[in-house]
């Protein structure tokens, strides 16, 4: 079943293309990584995909399949959160604001699902603590959960383990990992690290200047540019 | 030189009706001035209230000179305004960055005001801009007609921080995330923006155009030297200004000083000690 069907699409700002000819298709279940080096138009691309910006041509469909229609966005980290005062609880919560309309306060049900979310992520404990206070891998679950709240069954990742250490990393990645097979929760996650890539994806979009390319991880494998990204690894990728 | 009074004439105060107008109208604007405080400070848009409150002393220039009853007709639609065009295009690409923006538009009108209100025929011009500026005794002249505006704009500043309290944290915290799931930040931003040139404008009269952004600024901080979840924050905000306020104000009365400053003068002494609580609190628990 597809969720979002991507054709032809061009991406960029101000009728300046960044990026041209992506076309790719997300299925139900499907752990699609994103990847190219910085300022290839992964994040234009990112952008597209919520809705926070149009393409410059090309159309994108959203199925009826997707819950609400609302992808579950796990953005990078801004400053002004790090010292921001809020109780984990307040900001899982959140999520739910799109679906609540103009009504002013949670309903239980949405309550419930909260909590329920937390428990999910081991860290249900830390329900009544400041955001602030936490470390940078329990942050990431906090707003990992509030993306959870606002979709039910699909993830867009920015690079969620940027600036974690390595056991936090792994712990992250096994993490969404489990919400991909146990839960049937399709993940398409930007990354830098090829390993992981290669590691856990189903799916590869490759965005490249002029063109994309887009396949299974098999079919990464093989292709040109695949031999080439997983053979220089992460410093072929950072550079 | 400070004339004391003994408390039995400070007492004496309460027996006129405009000292219970002005004690009314200031704990409205306390409430009004610290709610949105919060989102300002953490959104870092802590100078904004700078800026439009110069803008509304401007504003309140044209009106002097226009010889206006009513100011408020003037500085409000001004500072509205001004607010809009501030908060609603940061966000985009200008040919001027936001800050030097504000920078800009603040002594513009500072100026400006200055200048306009030289071409008016009063005969006590540096009064006039000083009440302006610091708010010096205008908040013990409001008339029936000045508390009505004050309570009516101070209902609708509190309806809306309450209806949309959680969207306003979601657009604080993250507002892409609000965006991409789709609340309409937009919307909210304007909505922002004119509630707080609606502030602005009736804190005018309690602590002068130079001074609001004290008011709106030392609450939020103050609360968050101590406190860690945003509701409290907020709650916090809005004890701590209120009690400034009254405090600034009754020490204004007994003292003969200056309320607006004296008033700020109160909300320093809380930041410093909330801050050294905080300071406290936080060597404890380590």
């Amino acid at each position: 079943m597809e969720l979002i069907t991507c054709t032809d699409l061009t991406l960029g700002y101000e009728g300046k293309p960044v990026a041209e000819h992506v076309s790719f298709t997300v299925s139900e279940g499907d752990y699609l990584c994103i990847v190219g080096e910085n300022g290839s138009g992964k994040s234009t691309l990112v952008k597209t995909l919520l809705g926070l910006q149009q393409p410059i041509s090309g159309k994108i469909e959203k199925s009826g399949a997707l819950t609400g229609g609302v992808i579950g966005y796990l953005p990078q980290q801004t400053p002004v959160q790090r010292d921001f005062p809020a109780t984990v609880e307040e900001i899982v919560r959140s999520g739910f604001l799109a679906k609540s309309g103009l009504r002013p306060f949670y309903s239980h049900a949405e309550r419930q699902r909260a909590a329920e979310q937390m428990e999910r992520l081991g860290i249900a404990g830390l329900r009544k603590r400041c955001y602030r206070e936490l470390s940078g891998g329990q942050q990431q679950r906090v707003l990992l959960a509030r993306a959870l709240c606002a979709t039910g069954n699909l993830l867009l990742l920015d690079e969620p383990v940027a600036g974690l250490d390595p056991k936090v990393t792994q712990e992250m990645y096994d993490l969404i990992l489990r919400l991909n097979r146990e839960d049937g929760i399709t993940i398409i996650m930007v990354s830098h690290d090829i390993a992981a890539v290669l590691a856990y994806a189903s799916h590869v979009l490759h965005v490249l200047h002029g063109s994309a390319f887009f396949g299974t991880i098999g079919e990464y494998r093989e292709s040109e540019i695949g031999k080439l990204f997983s053979a220089g690894g992460v410093q072929c990728l950072q550079s | 030189m400070l004339a004391v009074m003994s408390f039995s004439e400070f007492l004496q105060f309460f027996e006129y009706p405009f000292v219970w107008y002005a004690i009314i109208v200031s704990i409205l604007i306390a409430v009004c001035s610290s709610l949105l405080g919060v989102t300002l400070v953490l959104k870092r848009l802590s100078f904004i209230g700078d800026g439009l409150s110069h803008v509304a002393f401007g504003a309140m220039a044209v009106a002097a000179v226009a010889g206006l009853t009513n100011e408020t007709y003037i500085t409000l639609p001004v500072t509205v305004l001004a607010a809009v065009l501030l908060l609603c295009t940061s966000g985009r690409k200008a040919k001027v960055g936001g800050d030097a923006a504000l920078a800009m538009i603040s002594v513009s009108a500072l100026a400006l005001g200055y200048l306009i209100y030289n071409l008016s025929q009063s005969s006590n011009l540096t009064g006039d801009v000083c009440a302006t500026l610091f708010g010096a005794t205008s908040i013990l002249t409001l008339t029936q007609f000045d508390l009505w505006l004050c309570v009516a704009m101070s209902v609708i500043v509190i309806v809306l921080f309450v209806l949309f309290y959680n969207k306003l944290f979601a657009i604080t915290f993250d507002e892409t995330f609000a965006k991409a799931t789709g609340v309409k930040t937009g919307m909210y931003n304007l909505l922002i923006a004119v509630v707080i040139a609606i502030i602005i404008v009736i804190a005018m009269n309690l602590v002068g155009s130079l001074l609001i952004s004290a008011l709106v600024i030392f609450p939020a901080l103050s609360a968050m030297r101590i406190f860690k979840s945003f509701l409290r924050v907020v709650i916090c905000a809005v004890i701590v200004s209120v009690v400034c306020t009254l405090c600034g104000m009754l020490f204004s009365l007994w003292l003969g000083t200056p309320t607006g400053s004296t008033i700020v003068a109160a909300d320093i002494v809380a930041f410093c000690a909330f801050s050294l609580c905080g300071f406290l609190l936080r060597r404890r628990a380590k």
